[in-house]
């Protein structure tokens, strides 16, 4: 990196300033809404600092709700949410690992049909198969479940391309001494890929965890019960009321939640997010 | 400990190309022997399918009287050294060389002992808890042959070990190799494709080409006597100079009338105006010199006038004969000077290089 000196230097520094702010107002108007008495918002005499609602408005959202729209805790919605999430991002690595496993390791019949067949399912994200999908989960009882929310979601070629590329880098001696040292497939993969994968999962997870959490048309269509709705679907419900103020302190409280699980996860892991991102060495 | 027999073994890949055109080998138990040749010739193939790595297509690997054509790499009883080392990169020095012990079910203790034993004779002791990436290439190397050692099998299979190695630490780790091979009286494959290394090595030297071998035996009886002009112009740095006969008359001072090419080493030649009796004389103009202390090449051309023996289109391009001379005392560039190598020192093959002639 070039180390710039005087002028150009607070040019750079300005310019970041600029581009936090853009960024980082919008979050502060949410979270100053959110401690603020309704009625004032309503009026559009919203303040710029922070009202004096904070406990009273949080302790409702996690724990009561609104009281017209969705009838429902922010906190059960928000552990519909991680337990979505969790199990997205952590049954993607799982499958994609083991299917990039057999596609790069194994010979079989069909191997490369196969692959084929994985990557065009690129092609065909829930939006687009979302009736079939519906139809299958619908058929299978799974509506208003975790299972429903997660299972249709979790095969992915996007995870099973990454891992399969990562797997290819690997040097082929290493499963050649593996075989001479007497480990078997179940071993090599055991101990010797997945703890040179730990990185490159880290930082699918953190990517997939935020797309597991973000997911907003999937749980709106099967997810009927009040309480098995998650956040982002809550959010959405909480502003459209029809014949009463919609409850700003409190959406935007549970906005402002709803950027918590993710923000926490990429903080947590950052450090190995950039080291899968950018790690070359075996 | 185990002899090692290859008998007629060939490699055909699913493509149709023919890898391994039916080699037979034997190395005695304890043996050391080198697989030499230039790259593609297929020694690493061979090397891979000792080891379990890559099928057979034909043809027998014996390996202490047991017949392991069919068996896993992990049953032969072998431990292979790889060019790149493959080190586990997420595990501890000890951990890289207790894993093939403790996949085979090995008590902890046990393993303990050996890898301790390992560490010390290769002075890794100090960096048992250090990972591979923490380690210096030597460092690595040794680990790598740690790793071979700890699991005490009948045959060490090197794969150019030392070929990642600066020039330096290739000297100190090639002496290393001797000594620890020495010691532990294992019988040893070792593939290379530098010829000094395969000479200081080996028991055994096998010399490849093409996928087949062209000769095998002592390595200094290879350096004596090669068996085609391939090996002649393979083994010995720099290699052999070869040129063809083409008149009859040279044919006959010789003594031989089927050669077709004349063989001689730089170092067999002597700047002397005389010819020795049955020994042949060169007229050439030198063109280059390289000094290296304790011996001069004189590169020089064959004046076109003089030249009753003809260029050989081999390692040498046509004309260019190299001769080596110790000290640095050496004829000045563009004079014309005349070398000379007596009757023994000459190396005659047929027109074809496949054969030689003793006369």
């Amino acid at each position: 990196m070039v180390e710039e000196e005087g002028f150009r230097r607070y040019v750079a520094h300005i310019i970041l300033w600029i581009g936090i702010a853009i960024v980082a107002f919008p979050v502060y108007i949410a979270f100053v809404a959110s401690t603020q008495d309704n009625a004032l918002i309503a009026n559009g005499q919203m303040s710029l600092l922070p009202g004096g609602h904070f406990f009273e408005v949080y302790y409702q959202t996690i724990f009561v709700g609104t009281s017209g729209s969705t009838r429902e805790p922010v906190g059960n919605m928000m552990l519909n949410s991680l337990v979505m999430a969790l199990l997205i991002a952590v049954g993607k690595i799982a499958i994609s690992i083991i299917s990039a496993y057999a596609i790069v390791y194994f010979r079989f019949p069909f191997r490369m049909p196969i692959f084929w067949i994985i990557f065009i399912t690129l092609m065909l994200p829930v939006e687009v198969r979302i009736y079939p999908t519906y139809k299958i989960v619908a058929d299978l009882h799974m509506l208003d479940s975790y299972a429903g929310l997660s299972l249709p979601l979790i095969a992915s070629a996007t995870a099973t391309l990454l891992f399969r590329q990562f797997f290819m880098t690997v040097p082929d001696e290493l499963l050649e001494a593996s075989r001479i040292d007497g480990a078997g497939p179940l071993r090599f993969f055991w101990d010797t890929l997945l703890p040179l994968s730990r990185t490159n999962m880290a930082a699918l997870f953190v990517i997939l965890f935020i797309l597991g959490w973000n997911q907003y048309l999937w749980p709106l269509l099967i997810t009927t019960r009040d309480d098995m709705q998650t956040i982002q679907v809550g959010i959405r419900k909480m502003i459209t009321t029809t014949d009463a103020l919609t409850e700003w302190p409190i959406v935007m409280a549970t906005a402002v939640l709803a950027m918590l699980p993710p923000v926490f996860v990429v903080v947590v892991m950052q450090k190995l997010f950039v080291r899968g991102l950018v790690e070359t060495e075996k | 400990m185990a002899n090692v027999t290859l008998r007629n073994v060939r490699k055909t890949y699913p493509g149709g190309f023919e890898a391994i055109k039916g080699v037979n080998v034997d190395v005695g138990d304890g043996q050391f022997c080198v697989l030499v040749g230039p790259s593609g010739c297929g020694k690493s193939t061979l090397l891979r399918m000792v080891a379990g790595l890559e099928t057979v297509t034909g043809g027998e690997i014996d390996i202490g009287g047991r017949i392991v054509n069919q068996i896993e790499p992990a049953d032969r009883d072998i431990a292979m050294v790889f060019q790149n080392y493959a080190l586990y990169p997420h595990m501890s020095v000890f951990n890289n060389m207790a894993y093939g012990l403790r996949n085979r079910g090995m008590k902890e203790a046990e393993v303990k002992s050996r890898v301790d034993e390992a560490a010390r004779v290769l002075e890794l002791t100090s960096m048992l808890e250090r990972k591979p990436r923490q380690l210096s290439g030597g460092q690595r190397q040794r680990v790598a042959m740690g790793r071979a050692i700890v699991r005490q099998p009948k045959v060490f299979l090197f794969d150019e070990p030392l070929s990642n190695l600066d020039a330096k630490l290739r000297i100190a780790m090639r002496v290393e190799i001797r000594k620890l091979q020495r010691r532990l009286n294992t019988t040893s494959i070792y593939v290379t494709h530098d010829q000094l290394e395969a000479m200081t090595l080996a028991d055994v030297l096998v010399v490849m080409n093409g996928g087949q071998v062209e000769q095998v035996g002592n390595p200094l009886a290879i350096y004596e006597k090669p068996a085609t002009t391939f090996v002649a112009s393979f083994i010995g740095a720099p290699p052999m100079n070869l040129m063809s006969i083409r008149a009859d008359e040279i044919k006959s001072q010789l003594g031989s009338t089927n050669a077709g090419i004349l063989g001689i080493r730089p170092e067999d030649f002597v700047i002397t105006d005389q010819t020795p009796a049955g020994g042949v004389t060169l007229p050439l103009t030198v063109e280059a010199i390289e000094r290296v202390g304790a011996e001069t090449f004189v590169y020089g051309t064959r004046a076109q006038d003089e030249q009753r023996i003809a260029a050989n289109p081999g390692e040498l391009p046509p004309g260019e004969v190299i001769v080596r001379i110790p000290g640095s005392e050496a004829p000045p560039i563009g004079e014309k000077i005349r070398v000379a190598a007596t009757r023994q020192k000459l190396h005659l093959f047929s027109g074809d290089g496949r054969t030689r002639i003793e006369a």
